[in-house]
């Protein structure tokens, strides 16, 4: 009988009827629906608009003691800057410092009685900034703001200073011609998408993927499967199947969305797009499986799933901190976050339209990640209990 | 040849042995029962035998094929029915009954008619597009067993099949094992119920991992030393104490009846009475009666008088 070797063979039946099932309970699933179609769709919307760094409006504080031309000047360049927005003049630095504790502005400027007197006989003078310090980031940025609005009124003041002593303007010695490439208008939402979707993919396949095994374990219907004929082969590439297959529809939708929703364009090749999405996809479905299969209970399985792959691809990946701004551990840490080398991958091909020419190392890298995640997904199935 | 043969066969988990030097055979086209209490290891030895548990030590043969080394050949012979329901809920029962096909490889020339038959079998038939979760627990049972017989496997394992089945269920249960003992399936059942294991051809009885007997039904009740004695009285459970004490023979009750085994009918019967009778308690009846498997376990496990 030609049974005893037959079973130990690759049938793609096999595969083909777990791929079915598979697809049946995600279709017959609403929850699983929902993860797999509306939360990618609503992590895109909310992360896209929400997740801006642009800084502008900043709510500001001018207490003018001075109450001359020169220091009005300088406050109507305040309330010029897009920056900027007068919200309060208070009279007192106790009212300055209500103002920035309850939160109604971010930075205070105060303007001394001589500030006027000085600056007309052409003295030096003080003005004193005061800012909310407690998010670090964007006090650093209003405070440059802040600070090229007063050094264009300083320079301003001197040019004049000059031109009334040597009856002409001077010639300033430095010229900066600032010119931004790739994203000219420089709005972070043409290089948050990119990196946002490297995100999602990450989350949402390691989500969905990390039940479809530990389920099978929780029901009792895993024993039953073990005592068949079904090889782990067959067994994991049939649950990868549906999966890949929501993977790569979530992937489209996301990149339509960032192009006609956001309005992002892609200057790389679609084609290498999908391809190298397709490689990632596999090796973040890969590691689902293989966290549902180590974990072996459902809730287990998806909270360590999401430990294990959005926190670090949200953190690490480069997607929302700037790698090289991390402590040297760290940045050691980042080379073993497969989201990195896709984060990496996507902003060059979509702001610069880098191919593979480039970022070869990075596709390279993530094909790795692919390849070593499936054969472990493959080889953590025993067809054992114990 | 035998179907299943083991030899020894044991399994500890850590410090705690579940199975422990099983050494049984069941021929070809028999129905053997596993007859024991909750963790008595019916359900270790199913696994075991099945190739999806390794013993500890020992070994074990099914259809000539060694449950270690030859597990996944050992696997295209058998359907297994697991004790919890292994199908899925979500996928009807047409679709639970395919998709074990197709793993089992069961050609698709065929296939609808080899379906149809089980179907009609187990009594599924109105129901084939019904949602595997919404069908009754005598139902699931039947589907389950629908799935382990999809690809005629030669032996069948199956684990407390009719537990928490209606009786008319469990009635239909076995009229269909009955049907493929006619076909020379060879089937190992455990149970917890007495009165199911009367219906197998031989049966062991399994205890804390141990074979206490194995035998035919007739055989095992004939490891019954003595006779057994029907009490009917007033007051069952302060009589049994009472014949407990008088050391009379051992002494099980059974709602209002109790059995006491008696060395020798005749004084058993005189003592029963006396002592009852001291007490001011009198006997309805009192007789002679065939032992049933209950006795038989009651009697052999150490301490089990229930």
């Amino acid at each position: 009988m030609s049974g005893a070797r037959s079973t130990t063979a690759f049938r793609p039946r096999r595969l083909a009827a777990v791929a079915r099932k598979e697809f049946i309970h995600v279709l017959r699933d609403p929850r699983a629906l929902g993860i797999a179609i509306v939360l990618p769709m609503i992590m895109l919307l909310i992360f896209g608009y929400a997740l801006t760094m642009d800084l502008d409006r900043v709510p500001l504080a001018v207490w003018d003691q001075s109450r001359t031309p020169q220091s009005r000047e300088l406050v109507s360049r305040f309330e010029g800057s897009r920056y900027f927005s007068l919200v309060a003049r208070p009279d007192s630095y106790r009212e300055v410092e209500a103002s920035l504790a309850g939160g109604r502005t971010m930075m205070a400027v105060v303007i001394p009685v001589e500030f006027g007197r000085r600056v007309a006989s052409g003295r030096t003078t003080a003005v004193q900034v005061l800012a909310d310090g407690s998010d670090a980031n964007t006090t650093t940025l209003a405070l440059s703001y802040a600070e090229s609005v007063v050094r264009g009124y300083s320079q301003e003041i001197l040019v004049e200073r000059i031109r009334r002593l040597t009856g002409r303007p001077p010639a300033l010695p430095l010229d900066l011609r600032f010119r931004s490439w790739f994203n000219t208008d420089m709005e972070s939402r043409i290089f948050i998408v990119p990196g946002l979707i490297a995100v999602i993919m990450m989350l949402i396949t390691a989500l969905l993927t990390s039940l479809t095994v530990a389920r099978e374990w929780e029901t009792g219907t895993m024993e039953q499967l073990v005592s068949t004929p079904l090889r782990g082969t067959e067994l994991i590439l049939g649950k990868l199947v549906p999966y890949f297959t929501i993977g790569m529809l979530d992937m489209l939708l996301s990149v339509l969305a960032g192009r006609f929703l956001f309005g992002v364009p892609i200057r790389g090749s679609l084609v290498l797009l999908f391809l190298v999405s397709a490689i990632y996809l596999v090796g973040a479905l890969s590691l689902g499986i293989l966290i549902s299969a180590k974990a072996k209970t459902q809730l287990l399985a998806s909270q360590f799933a999401f430990v294990a792959t959005f926190l670090p691809a949200f953190l690490l990946s480069g997607f929302m901190f700037d790698i090289r701004n991390m402590p040297k551990a760290l940045q050691v840490l980042t080379y073993l976050i497969p989201a990195r080398y896709f984060v990496a991958f996507l902003r060059g091909l979509y702001l610069k339209g880098t191919g593979l020419a480039q970022l070869w190392p990075e596709c390279l890298l993530m094909v790795l990640f692919g390849a070593l995640m499936l054969l472990a997904a493959i080889h953590s199935f025993r067809k054992r209990l114990d | 040849m035998d179907t299943i043969r083991t030899l020894a066969l044991t399994r500890r988990f850590g410090e705690q042995v579940a199975l422990d030097q099983l050494t049984l055979s069941v021929a070809e086209g028999e129905i053997f029962g596993l007859v024991g209490p909750d963790g008595a290891g019916k359900t270790t030895t199913m696994r075991l035998l099945t190739g999806i548990l390794a013993p500890s030590s020992g070994e074990a043969w099914v259809d000539g094929l060694h449950v270690v080394r030859e597990a996944e050949p050992i696997k295209e012979r058998i359907g297994y029915m697991s004790q919890r329901f292994g199908l899925y809920p979500d996928l009807t029962v047409l679709e639970n009954l395919d998709f074990y096909a197709d793993l089992y490889e069961v050609p698709t020339s065929g296939r609808g008619a080899r379906v149809d038959r089980l179907l009609a079998f187990s009594n599924l038939a109105p129901f084939k597009r019904r949602l595997a979760g919404n069908l009754s627990g005598g139902m699931k049972q039947k589907l389950g067993l629908a799935c382990a017989l999809v690809h005629t496997p030669r032996v069948l394992f199956l684990d407390e099949p009719t537990n928490g089945v209606d009786p008319v269920s469990r009635r239909d249960f076995w009229r269909i094992l009955y049907q493929l003992q006619q076909e020379r399936v060879t089937i190992f059942v455990s149970t917890a119920y007495l009165d199911e294991a009367e219906r197998c051809n031989r049966i062991g009885l399994l205890h804390q991992g141990r074979l206490l007997a194995c035998d035919t039904v007739d055989g095992v009740k004939g490891l019954l030393e003595g006779t057994l004695l029907e009490v009917r009285c007033d007051t069952p459970r302060r009589a049994a104490g009472i014949l407990r004490s008088a050391d009379l023979g051992r002494v099980a009750l059974f709602g209002d009846r109790i059995h006491v085994l008696a060395g020798d009918p005749d004084r058993g019967r005189t003592a029963i009475e006396g002592a009852l009778r001291a007490e001011g308690i009198s006997c309805h009846s009192l007789a002679a009666i065939e032992p049933t498997l209950e006795d038989v376990f009651t009697s052999t496990l150490p301490g089990g008088d229930a």
